[in-house]
């Protein structure tokens, strides 16, 4: 753990071009849709085109009569998975809420709903036969809103969800209630000078992959089955497909193809086991690729919630107390991220007082899924704008307000633990420092133009990672992880072996392997590849090492300590300082005792969090409500930067999302429950034309959980987006903004308030 | 359904494929002629992954039909590296790092090669305006413009 002390670094800091990149410019790199096999069939399904209904009965015979029809499947002809909880790597899961939400059994809970599955020689045909299965629905009440739902009157979505105090299930749609309390609120409030309290509405929104959801499953009859899918883990896309099917997970191989995007929203699965039912019910491989209707319709949105913060602060800007009440939709079924929300929300700053309640809250929508920093952005519109209202009130520049408040090693966390060292204040420290926030407003003829300002925080993940580095006879290296690599891993895990192993990053060969090749790794989601996967292939390529200098010992005739290794050079420290390059003793590996392979398999817990503070410029047509960003600076603090391309990327990419989620993007739904806008002409996710470049500036406060210093670098710059637009909006128009999107109309109306 | 015999161009080569009439060009790219670098996001052309150049113009071909690609002129991205050798749009894509899960890849590499073919010169506005029906989700844009920027210089030999 000692080496970013001692090192200065030779591979880690450059920006050399990714390994997959030629395949990804040339078309070469195959997804989840290209995969094709011989006698290959295609899979549709039916979804229910109500929002709640009990499903009576349903006749399949029309669809499988249809010439080209190979099998037509319901929930019938899956296995009934029954109650309780199951872990998958260290997260909990409920099998049966996943196997419902594949495919429904005696309910739909949700527009878009699977109901049934056609497997046929063309997707065409398979389209035309799903539409021919009969449905008879009994349609119920829905409820759509989290507020609704938690009143005595809402339809109930699970019966039995709640426990009573005698322990028996009680009727509910709160699926989870937790809180984080300490200190005293009344004396923390009565301590404050200025006291705010505000209500937001924010809307649910979806990760927006352009890629869609995809599975081409083959069964074997001997039971050994394979799966071809995007997916951001193969080891969970394989234990879950495992769960809802009740195979031994040990029956399964997921082969993971390249993934285009997910954002979180490609952790859970969805046609994964459908797939893989249809090829066994056929015989045949199945492949399945989903419409963008059906994306957005029935797979991952983030959740839209209802938030309540009110915060005090003395006249020195100290905050005094802080109260979060947050509820947020969880879809159909248990599981929305409003814990994480709440460890998330006011985590920046060092508050004695507080308490923090949040609420899981089933509604009539999709099944809510991850979404990068998933629960924080939400909660940070509520808690950065409140903050922002009390340092104008108090007359403190809000930069000030949030260094006066702000969190250092040793703070309490919401949460409980102690903050180790973080680096929230520099990112403060650099946005001051930044040309951007040192600049002049930009001034637009017939524009409202302001400027805002907001931090972030995002707790960061570890869990499992496995890694083997084996020496090529040609002094070279292949990397092999479990990790799949949406943005450029590939790159800083073979990095991370490049710079242990004195090669250059072009020697090392990194290979993303299925869930037969490598050992358990967790999906890619929380941050956590370049520092857990990242830190199995460190140790990985440290075993490496040490088998080496053991070989040019053994060559020696020297014990093993009486080798060092330095810019690729093995030396003894005795007998005359024999010397030979890491190639040279590659290429004699045959002949001193064989192969030298390295292998690690971690569950790292020194994870750093990540923090961010943004600095925005908008413009507002105070008349059609539209709002521009004129100019956006992400500053934030990444830790070691193992490739500051991607890691700016991944900085820009989240500012990006951000934005989309302030402005424009919402689920808009009718009163029939049903989506309305499941396209992306409606669902309207940021263009080209509809930013600025991004500035970034990158503070690195290595992080000493992490061999080379590594934090996670990807969640965090989705955060502080609609809070800082929302004060620069405040700081252009005087109107504070409460709910997301800001879109156009509910700028106008708030503008149209204030002028009375 | 019957089929429609149809002769058309693809990078070049002469090509000629069975189609049903409803079968979208993009669908006949992807599964009867092997071109699986064009991509699909939305099959309602609202995100460009499956653009290609259509006669000198750039084209969502899940918007045309297989069988209206008779007698016409097809580029997609496997048609842009010259053997082995990149195009510059390529090679400043890798080396801004440009692309993060590369789905939206080889859309934005198509429709900026059609853009610097009519506009050797663009501003950064011009780029932005000619790729805002491709949509990526992972990049901001920031480094995209960037790559599309200096891909034009080089091209002008600035």
């Amino acid at each position: 753990m000692a080496a970013q002390q001692e090192h200065k670094f030779k591979v880690i800091g450059t920006r050399p071009i990714r390994h997959d990149g030629v395949d990804k410019v040339t078309g070469r790199a195959q997804y989840g849709a290209d995969i094709n096999l011989a006698g290959l069939l295609h899979g549709k399904v039916l979804r229910s085109p109500h929002a709640h209904a009990r499903i009576k009965s349903i006749d399949t015979s029309a669809a499988a009569a249809m010439p080209g029809v190979k099998a037509v499947l319901t929930a019938q002809d899956f296995p009934e998975i029954g109650p309780g909880m199951a872990a998958m790597g260290e997260l909990p899961i409920n099998p049966q809420h996943m196997s419902l939400n594949c495919i429904a059994r005696d309910k739909v809970l949700y527009d878009g709903h699977v109901v049934a599955a056609v497997a046929a020689t063309s997707p065409h045909i398979a389209e035309e036969a799903a539409k021919l299965i009969k449905v008879d629905y009994e349609v119920l009440p829905h409820v759509q809103s989290v507020v609704e739902a938690m009143g005595d009157k809402a339809p109930i979505l699970i019966p039995g969800l709640g426990k009573g105090e005698d322990g028996e299930p009680t009727d509910t749609n709160v699926a989870n209630h937790l809180q984080f309390a300490r200190g005293d609120l009344a004396e923390g409030f009565a301590a404050a000078e200025v006291v705010i309290e505000r209500e937001f509405d924010t809307s649910m929104v979806h990760q927006g992959y352009i890629e869609p959801h995809n599975a081409v499953a083959q069964y074997s009859s001997d039971g050994q089955s394979t799966i071809w899918v995007s997916t951001q883990g193969a080891f969970t896309a394989r234990d879950q497909t495992a769960f809802v099917l009740d195979m031994p997970p040990s029956k399964i191989k997921v082969i993971p193809a390249e993934i285009g995007g997910g954002f979180g929203g490609k952790i859970p699965i969805y046609y994964e086991p459908i797939a893989l039912m249809l090829s066994k019910h056929t015989g045949k491989p199945v492949k399945m690729v989903m419409s963008r209707a059906d994306v957005l319709k029935a797979t991952g949105p983030t959740p839209g919630s209802h938030i309540k913060v009110k915060m005090g602060a003395d006249k020195d800007g100290k905050i005094t107390a802080a109260e979060v009440w947050m509820a947020y939709e969880a879809g159909g079924f248990p599981g929305s991220p409003v814990g994480a929300g709440c460890m998330c929300v006011i985590a920046p700053y060092d508050i004695e007082n507080l308490q923090i309640d949040g609420y899981d809250v089933l509604v009539n929508k999709p099944k809510t899924a991850a979404y990068r920093a998933p629960g924080a952005t939400n909660a940070a519109m509520g808690s950065e704008t409140v903050i922002d209202e009390l340092a104008e009130k108090l007359g403190i520049d809000p930069l000030e307000f949030r260094r006066i408040n702000g969190a250092k090693e040793g703070t309490a966390q919401p949460a409980g633990p102690k903050f180790g060292q973080i680096g929230f204040l520099e990112t403060l420290e650099a946005a001051k420092d930044s040309d951007h926030f040192k600049s002049e407003l930009p001034q637009v003829e017939g524009r409202r133009v302001g400027r805002g300002l907001a931090s972030g925080f995002w707790f960061n993940a570890g869990f499992q990672s496995s890694a083997t580095v084996a020496i090529n006879t040609d002094g070279t290296a292949n990397v092999v992880t479990g990790s799949t690599d949406i943005g450029g891993t590939r790159t800083s895990c073979a990095m991370i072996a490049a710079e242990v192993l004195c090669l250059k990053a072009e020697e090392v060969h990194p290979v993303v392997a299925d869930t037969e090749s490598i050992g358990h790794t967790d999906m890619t989601g929380g941050s956590r590849v370049t520092f857990a996967t990242g830190t199995a292939v460190y140790e990985a390529a440290q075993d490496v090492l040490k088998q080496l200098k053991e070989r040019a010992a053994k060559s020696w005739k020297v014990d093993a300590d009486k080798v060092v290794f330095q810019d690729g050079v093995f030396t003894c420290t005795e007998n005359g300082n024999e010397s030979m390059g890491l190639k040279e003793l590659a290429g004699k590996l045959p002949r001193t005792g064989g192969p030298v392979a390295g292998r690690a398999s971690v569950n790292p817990r020194g994870v750093g969090p990540g923090f961010a503070t943004h600095v925005v410029d908008v413009a507002v047509d105070e008349e059609t409500g539209k709002v521009d960003v004129l100019r956006y600076t992400a500053v934030q603090d990444v830790g070691k930067a193992v490739h500051p391309s991607y890691v700016e990327g991944q900085m820009q990419g989240g500012v990006a999302q951000g934005v989309g989620w302030a402005l424009n993007e919402e689920y808009v739904y009718g009163e029939d429950g049903c989506m309305q806008n499941t396209g992306f002409l409606d669902y309207r996710m940021p263009t080209c034309l509809d930013l600025p470049m991004i500035e970034t500036v990158l503070v690195e406060v290595p992080n000493p959980g992490h061999p080379v210093g590594v934090r996670g670098v990807g969640e965090v710059p989705i955060v502080p987006p609609p809070a800082a637009i929302a004060n620069a909006i405040y700081n252009a128009t005087g109107v504070r903004m409460l709910d997301l999107p800001m879109s156009p109309p509910r700028v106008t109306k708030a503008i149209l308030e204030k002028n009375g | 359904m019957k089929k429609v015999h149809v002769q058309t161009t693809v990078n070049g080569e002469e090509t000629e494929f069975l189609c049903e009439p409803r079968q979208s060009l993009l669908e006949v790219l992807r599964d009867v002629v092997g071109y699986t670098g064009t991509k699909e996001g939305c099959l309602t052309g609202d995100c460009g992954a499956c653009s290609v150049i259509l006669d000198g113009r750039p084209t969502d071909s899940c918007l045309v039909l297989g069988v209206e690609a008779e007698g016409k002129d097809i580029t997609t991205v496997e048609g842009l590296a010259d053997g082995d050798t990149l195009h510059p749009l390529q090679k400043k894509f890798l080396e801004h790092a440009a692309l993060q899960c590369g789905i939206c890849t080889p859309g934005f590499l198509v429709t900026s090669k059609a853009l610097l073919d009519r506009n050797p010169n663009p501003t950064e506005h011009e780029i932005r305006y000619a790729l805002a029906g491709n949509l990526c989700r992972c990049t901001g844009y920031d480094k995209i413009v960037r790559a599309v920027q200096d891909a034009a210089a080089e091209m002008q030999g600035r």
